[in-house]
């Protein structure tokens, strides 16, 4: 400061992100020590990177050119398996929380319903999805209906969640209005809360099929069904050619189920 | 407001008839979609092992219901490498994101023509491909370990903090960007003053949830041997030690809950 008063000017600072400079000096130092620790920590094996590169090279090869002939078989039956795991559980997922999504929303349901579907929701979003397909796989023996119970049990603890945040948001008057004229419990879910949640809910059915999708792609791979199962046959055998066809096949359907379920969603909202 | 007459009194209805055949139709498809999809998937399954399920899970939930808590002396380790593989990884994702992030904004991208779509591109590419298959062709090249675990992280993590980014970007005030360019200022100090300021807070807020999003990515990287928790997990599901498996359960469920709590924190500190 006294260096830009002699030389006659003073100068505009940009004002820091973080105003308290004892927090920011010591979140500074921290995240240094904390770097520094986790970096230390990462093993690196330049001999195996070095042999590793030829077989990146090979899997860019395959992507070049990908065969999708010799495994036709596989991949199509991988592919329906998936396709099919998709559309189910996303059903029976979506069913089963629109209950669990009314109990959830503080405006509906009595403190102890709410807070048991809080509990299922929390339980349902804490554990990854290949974790719990470990647990339906161990529980159902191989195949896609472990899959199925999997994806389903994963939508309900998302598709509640939003939902019960939507319906906690809806207006009063209407809830009030539809009231006024004796209905029922059934008749007022029917006539206030479901036309006003109506869209987002189409909204985030189509969103969590697509999310459905990209999971029944990997799931497979701890013996859930789907083509998750042969892509890592493919890559196991080290067929860097029908494994490229599979990612592929795998990033094309993802691209037409997000941009039909955008499509629908559109036109709905 | 569609009215119909029934039996000589006007009754409101709150579709007309078009309306309904329309949804009867869409009804129709979705529900033969579903009967048929059902149908394979039942073909699929040997139901034996399905009518047994209740006596495995009873089986398998008393196996877990004493855990083995020695057991989580040997997981401290690679609960440590889970969180490193979703810091970095994290870490990794930012730093390329934000660039592509600048790229696919239509106010800060240098050709909406060329760059923009290539930006976009690579954002839903990213997206497309779950981080486990990140992981398994990683493995794949760099041999199994933490390396393998971020590169995945990062690379996933690209097209969510792209979109998020992007989006906030296309959101800002061009008014605060218009009065720097006032002040003479180029176009890197337009960014930085005029544009920065105002997505950080968006921009911390977005790190912060895709690395509590991470946590729990990389609990199963290890799965395919892209190091961390996973490892153990699969070790002791194939050896069928269910009393170790409910302690690396509950130790992934406290550190979930953990890293939510603090991604909970720090996004309502800043937004």
């Amino acid at each position: 400061m006294t260096a830009d008063a002699l030389a006659g000017r003073r100068r505009w600072r940009k004002p820091p992100f973080i105003a308290s400079p004892y927090w920011r000096y010591g979140l500074y130092a921290a995240a240094v020590g904390y770097l520094f620790l986790a970096v230390a920590d990462v093993d690196l094996n330049w001999s195996r990177m070095v042999a590793g590169l030829d077989r990146g090279g090979a899997f860019i090869g395959g992507f070049l050119a990908p065969d999708f002939v010799t495994r036709w078989n596989d991949i199509s039956r991988g592919l329906l398996e998936s396709l099919t795991m998709t559309v189910v559980s996303t059903i029976i997922g979506v069913l089963i929380s629109i209950p669990v999504a009314l109990g959830a929303a503080r405006n509906l349901a009595p403190t102890p319903v709410y807070y048991l579907c809080r509990g299922i929701i929390t339980i349902s979003r804490a554990f990854q999805e290949v974790i719990i397909a470990i647990v339906f796989v161990a529980m159902f023996g191989f195949g896609p209906f472990a899959g199925v119970v999997t994806l389903a049990f994963a939508t309900i603890g998302f598709m509640a969640k939003l939902l019960a945040e939507d319906i906690e948001d809806v207006s009063r008057d209407q809830v009030e209005a539809v009231r006024a004229t004796g209905s029922s419990w059934l008749q007022m879910l029917n006539y206030s809360i479901q036309p006003q949640v109506a869209a987002r809910f189409v909204g985030l059915s189509l969103y969590r099929l697509d999310i459905n999708f990209r999971e029944s792609a990997v799931i497979g791979i701890v013996g859930a069904g789907g083509i998750g199962a042969t892509l890592n046959t493919a890559v196991a055998r080290y067929e860097y050619d029908s494994a490229a066809a599979i990612l592929m096949t795998i990033i094309g359907i993802v691209l037409i189920v997000e941009y039909s379920s955008g499509a629908i969603r559109r036109r709905f909202l | 407001m569609p009215v119909a007459e029934i039996a000589g009194r006007r009754v409101w209805q709150r579709r007309d008839a078009r309306e309904k055949l329309g949804l009867w139709l869409v009804w129709l498809v979705c529900v033969s979609i579903a009967v048929v999809c059902w149908q394979y998937i039942s073909n699929q399954t040997i139901w034996m092992f399905v009518l047994d399920a209740p006596e495995q899970a009873f089986d398998m939930a008393s196996r877990m219901s004493n855990p083995r808590w020695a057991y989580l002396e040997v997981i401290a380790k690679p609960l440590w490498d889970t969180i490193n593989i979703a810091t970095l990884g994290t870490l990794l994702g930012v730093a390329i994101a934000t660039p592509v992030a600048f790229l696919a904004a239509h106010n800060t991208t240098p050709s909406r023509a060329f760059v923009r779509p290539v930006a976009l591109a690579v954002i839903v590419a990213s997206r497309s491909i779950n981080s486990l298959i990140w992981a398994l062709l990683l493995v794949l090249m760099l041999g199994p370990g933490l390396l393998a675990g971020i590169i995945a992280i990062g690379l996933r993590s690209i097209g969510f903090i792209g979109k998020l980014l992007y989006e906030a970007i296309e959101e800002i005030d061009e008014r605060q960007v218009e009065a720097i360019r006032a002040t003479g200022a180029g176009s890197a100090q337009r960014l930085a003053f005029g544009v920065a300021p105002q997505i950080m807070p968006a921009f911390a807020g977005i790190s912060v949830y895709r690395w509590d999003i991470n946590i729990r990515e990389a609990t199963i990287l290890g799965l395919v041997g892209a190091g961390g928790i996973g490892i153990q997990l699969q070790a002791s599901v194939n050896s069928l030690a269910w009393n170790q498996v409910s302690v690396i359960f509950l130790a992934i469920l406290a550190t979930v809950v953990v890293s939510e709590w603090v991604s909970a924190r720090v996004r309502h500190a800043i937004i």
